[in-house]
C-alpha cells in the first residue's frame, strides 16, 4: 500500500477543509515563484522525467503535450483549458479535487499556463457540478485576493486569469474538441483532427487541454521532483492515481493509490470487498464505462496501470472501477451502458448516431432473451462498423463495452437467446424497423 | 442527443431583471472581445433561473440580441444540452441517476418512489404542483450511489425509505439536507478507512 507521505491529495476526504490557509499548511502555494525561476524548459523537462500521463482517460504523456505548444507567442494568444467535464460513468475523482483540493488545481493551472505561454485559463466544469464549481470559484476568489493569481501572480511577473465555464449536461463535451466548441458558444460536436488544439484550438489559437487530476498533481511533482513521481509504479506507468471504486462492493470509495496496484487489493482492502465475497464477483469495468469489462479470472491478478490494462484488452481510462457481482444481470448492465451512449451521442457521425441506438435495442432484447442466435455476431458486426469510423473516440467508447461483453460472456448471451435465425423462419425483421421515435413519449 | 419538446405555452416577452443583467454583463467580460458568444450557455442558465427553472423562446431571442448572434444559434445550443429545460418543471426538480453504477445499487427503486410519490410519468408535475422528476444519465457521484439531484444539490447514498422521507419533507415545505444519507462527509470508505489516518489526529 502507498505510504501516506507519498499521497498527493492529502485532503481527499476533506479532513481539513479546502480553504487557502489549510491548503497552505499542506504545502500548496509554497514558493511557487521558485518554480517559475527555474524556467519554462525546466518545468516541461521535469514533467517529462516524471512520465506523467494524462488522467482524463487517454493517458497521453503530459510533458509531451505541453511541448507541442508553440515556443514563442505569435499573433494569437495561447490558452490553457482544464477539462472538468467529468461524466464517464463510474468516475467521480475530479469532483473531490474541485471541492476539497481546489488550490492544488489553481496552482497547477498557474504553473501549466506559464509552461505553455498562456495568460488565460478556462475551467470547463460539467453543469451538474454547480456546488463544486461554487467551491472552486470561492478558492479562485481567495487566490485573487491574496495575489496568488491575477496581475503579477505570486510575484512572478506573470499575469494570469482563471474563468469557470459551466457545461450543461452533455457527456460529449468531455471530448477535447467538443469542449472547445462548447466553450465558443456552439453545440458540443467534436472537430476533425488535425489540426490539433495545441496549434489551432480555442478561438483558433494554440490551446492546451488537460484533465483536472493531471494539472492538480503538477505542483507536487515539481516540488518533490519528477524522479520521485517516476519512482512510483513502473516505467511509463508512474505515479499515483485516484481510483473510484463503485458498484457491488461493501464500501464504495475514492482512494489514491500507486499506479500498478493490484485490482484485487483495491477492492478488498479499500472498498471492503465484493458484496457476497470475492467468489461472487462477475466482472469489473476497470476504467469508466467506455472500457471493456474484465472477467473474474483476470480480476484475480491484474495490476491497474495503463499498459497492463491494454495487455488484457481493456484500458485504465479514468480508473473508474465498477464492480459487478453475480446478483446482477450482466447483459442488462451493458444494455444500460449502451443506452447511456445512445442518449449521449452528439449526432454528428452516422455510425455512432444510428449504431449506438442499434446496440442498445439489440442488447435490451438480448437481456430479455428475445434475440436470435445469429444476432450476437450481428451485434459484434455493428460495433465494428462504429469503431474507427467516427470523428471522435466516442465511437470506440460506445462499442468497446459491447465488444467486451460479447468477448467474455458470449455463452451466457447464447444460452438466453435460443431462437433460430429470423431469415430461416421467414418472419419480419424487427431490427430493420426504426424504433427511434417510439422510445419515449415525453422524450 | 436529447430530443426536446418546446412548451406550448410561451410568454410573449422576456427580459433579465437588473441584477441578472449585470451578472450577465460580467460573465460576457470573461471572454475575449468579439467572442461574447461564448457566454450563451451561462446566459441561458441565468434565464432558466429567473424563469422558474425553464427557458421560454422569448428568452432565447433576448439572449441572441444581447450577444449579437442569430436566434437559431441560441436555439441550437438550448436544444442540444440536456440541462436546459424548455418546458416547465417542478419547483423541486428531481433528477434520478440510473446509469449502470447507480442502477446496480438500486437506482430503479428510487424511480419507483418517484412514480409513487411525485407523478406516474416522467417530466409531469406532481398533483401538489411542487415537484417533477426525470431519469438522467451519470451525474458523477458513482461512489455515493444511488443518488438523486434535486435542483442544484446532490442527495447521496440513498435507499427507498430515506428518499421517501426527503420527498415528504419537501412536501411539508422543509428543506432536507443535501449530501450523504449514510453520514459520510465525502467519498471515503465508511468505517474501514486505511489511508490518511494521521489526518484525523492532526
Amino acid at each position: 500500500m502507498l505510504k501516506d507521505e507519498d499521497r498527493i491529495f492529502k485532503n481527499l476526504y476533506n479532513d481539513f477543509g479546502a480553504e487557502l490557509d489549510s491548503a497552505k499548511k499542506r504545502g500548496d502555494w509554497l514558493e511557487t515563484k521558485e518554480i517559475f525561476n527555474k524556467g519554462r524548459n525546466w518545468i516541461i523537462e521535469e514533467i517529462k522525467t516524471s512520465q506523467l500521463r494524462g488522467r482524463g482517460g487517454a493517458g497521453f504523456p503530459t510533458g509531451l503535450k505541453w511541448s507541442f505548444a508553440p515556443k514563442e507567442v505569435g499573433s494569437k494568444p495561447h490558452y490553457l483549458v482544464i477539462n472538468a467535464d467529468e461524466s464517464e460513468p463510474g468516475t467521480c475523482k475530479d469532483r473531490d479535487i474541485l471541492r476539497f483540493e481546489p488550490h492544488k488545481l489553481i496552482e497547477g493551472c498557474l504553473i501549466a499556463s506559464y509552461a505553455v505561454n498562456a495568460h488565460t485559463c478556462y475551467i470547463y466544469i460539467r453543469g451538474e457540478y454547480f456546488n463544486e464549481g461554487q467551491k472552486l470559484q470561492k478558492a479562485i476568489d481567495e487566490a485573487y485576493s491574496k495575489g496568488l493569481i491575477g496581475k503579477n501572480a505570486s510575484s512572478t511577473g506573470w499575469d494570469f486569469d482563471i474563468f469557470i465555464h459551466y457545461g450543461a449536461g452533455a457527456y460529449i463535451c468531455g471530448e477535447e474538441t467538443a469542449l472547445l466548441e462548447s466553450l465558443e458558444g456552439n453545440k458540443g460536436q467534436p472537430r476533425l483532427k488535425p489540426p490539433f488544439p495545441a496549434l489551432i484550438g480555442l478561438y483558433g489559437c494554440p490551446t492546451i487541454i488537460n484533465n483536472v487530476e493531471t494539472i492538480a498533481v503538477v505542483p507536487t511533482i515539481l516540488r518533490r521532483g519528477g524522479k520521485w513521481f517516476s519512482s512510483l509504479g513502473r516505467e511509463k506507468n508512474t505515479g499515483t492515481k485516484i481510483f473510484c471504486i463503485s458498484g457491488n462492493v461493501n464500501n464504495p470509495c475514492n482512494v489514491e493509490e500507486e499506479m500498478g496496484v493490484p485490482l484485487k487489493d483495491l477492492i478488498e482492502k479499500h472498498a471492503g470487498g465484493v458484496i457476497g465475497g470475492w467468489d461472487n464477483l462477475k466482472a469489473v469495468i476497470p476504467g469508466g464505462s467506455s472500457m471493456p469489462l474484465l472477467p473474474k479470472e483476470v480480476c484475480d491478478t491484474i495490476k491497474m496501470d495503463f499498459d497492463a490494462c491494454v495487455e488484457n484488452k481493456t484500458g485504465l481510462g479514468t480508473a473508474g472501477i465498477v464492480v459487478i457481482n453475480k446478483d446482477q444481470d450482466i447483459i442488462k448492465c451493458m444494455a444500460r451502458i449502451a443506452r447511456f451512449y445512445k442518449h449521449e451521442s452528439c449526432g454528428q457521425c452516422t455510425p455512432c448516431r444510428e449504431g449506438s441506438g442499434w446496440m442498445w435495442r439489440m442488447l435490451e432484447r438480448m437481456a430479455k432473451g428475445e434475440a436470435t442466435r445469429d444476432e450476437v455476431d450481428m451485434l459484434m458486426d455493428v460495433t465494428k462498423q462504429i469503431e474507427g469510423h467516427t470523428i471522435c473516440a466516442f465511437g470506440e467508447g460506445s462499442s468497446w463495452p459491447v465488444q467486451g461483453l460479447i468477448r467474455n460472456f458470449k455463452d451466457e448471451i447464447l444460452e438466453r437467446n435460443k431462437y433460430d435465425p429470423l431469415i430461416q423462419r421467414k418472419k419480419e425483421v424487427p431490427y430493420l424497423v426504426d424504433q427511434h421515435l417510439l422510445e419515449k413519449e415525453n422524450a | 442527443m436529447s430530443l426536446k419538446k418546446i412548451s406550448k405555452n410561451q410568454p410573449d416577452t422576456f427580459k433579465f431583471d437588473s441584477k441578472n443583467l449585470s451578472e450577465a454583463e460580467k460573465i460576457i467580460t470573461n471572454y475575449p472581445k468579439g467572442k461574447q458568444k461564448s457566454a450563451v450557455m451561462a446566459l441561458l442558465y441565468i434565464a432558466q433561473k429567473q424563469n422558474n427553472n425553464w427557458i421560454p423562446l422569448a428568452a432565447m431571442k433576448y439572449i441572441a440580441k444581447i450577444l449579437d448572434m442569430p436566434y437559431i444559434k441560441v436555439y441550437e445550443v438550448a436544444t442540444f444540452y440536456s440541462m436546459y429545460n424548455l418546458t416547465p418543471v417542478g419547483e423541486y426538480f428531481f433528477q434520478v441517476c440510473t446509469t449502470t453504477p447507480c442502477m446496480i445499487r438500486g437506482a430503479y427503486k428510487l424511480v419507483d418512489v418517484c412514480k409513487k410519490k411525485i407523478s406516474e410519468k416522467e417530466s409531469e408535475i406532481s398533483k401538489n404542483g411542487k415537484s417533477s422528476w426525470m431519469e438522467v444519465e451519470c451525474l458523477g457521484a458513482c461512489v455515493n450511489s444511488p443518488m438523486v439531484q434535486i435542483n442544484e444539490d446532490y442527495f447521496e447514498d440513498l435507499d427507498e425509505e430515506k428518499f421517501s422521507k426527503i420527498i415528504d419533507q419537501i412536501d411539508k415545505n422543509l428543506k432536507p439536507k443535501p449530501g450523504s444519507y449514510r453520514g459520510r462527509l465525502s467519498s471515503e470508505p465508511e468505517n474501514i478507512r486505511k489511508t490518511l489516518l494521521s489526518n484525523k489526529n492532526a
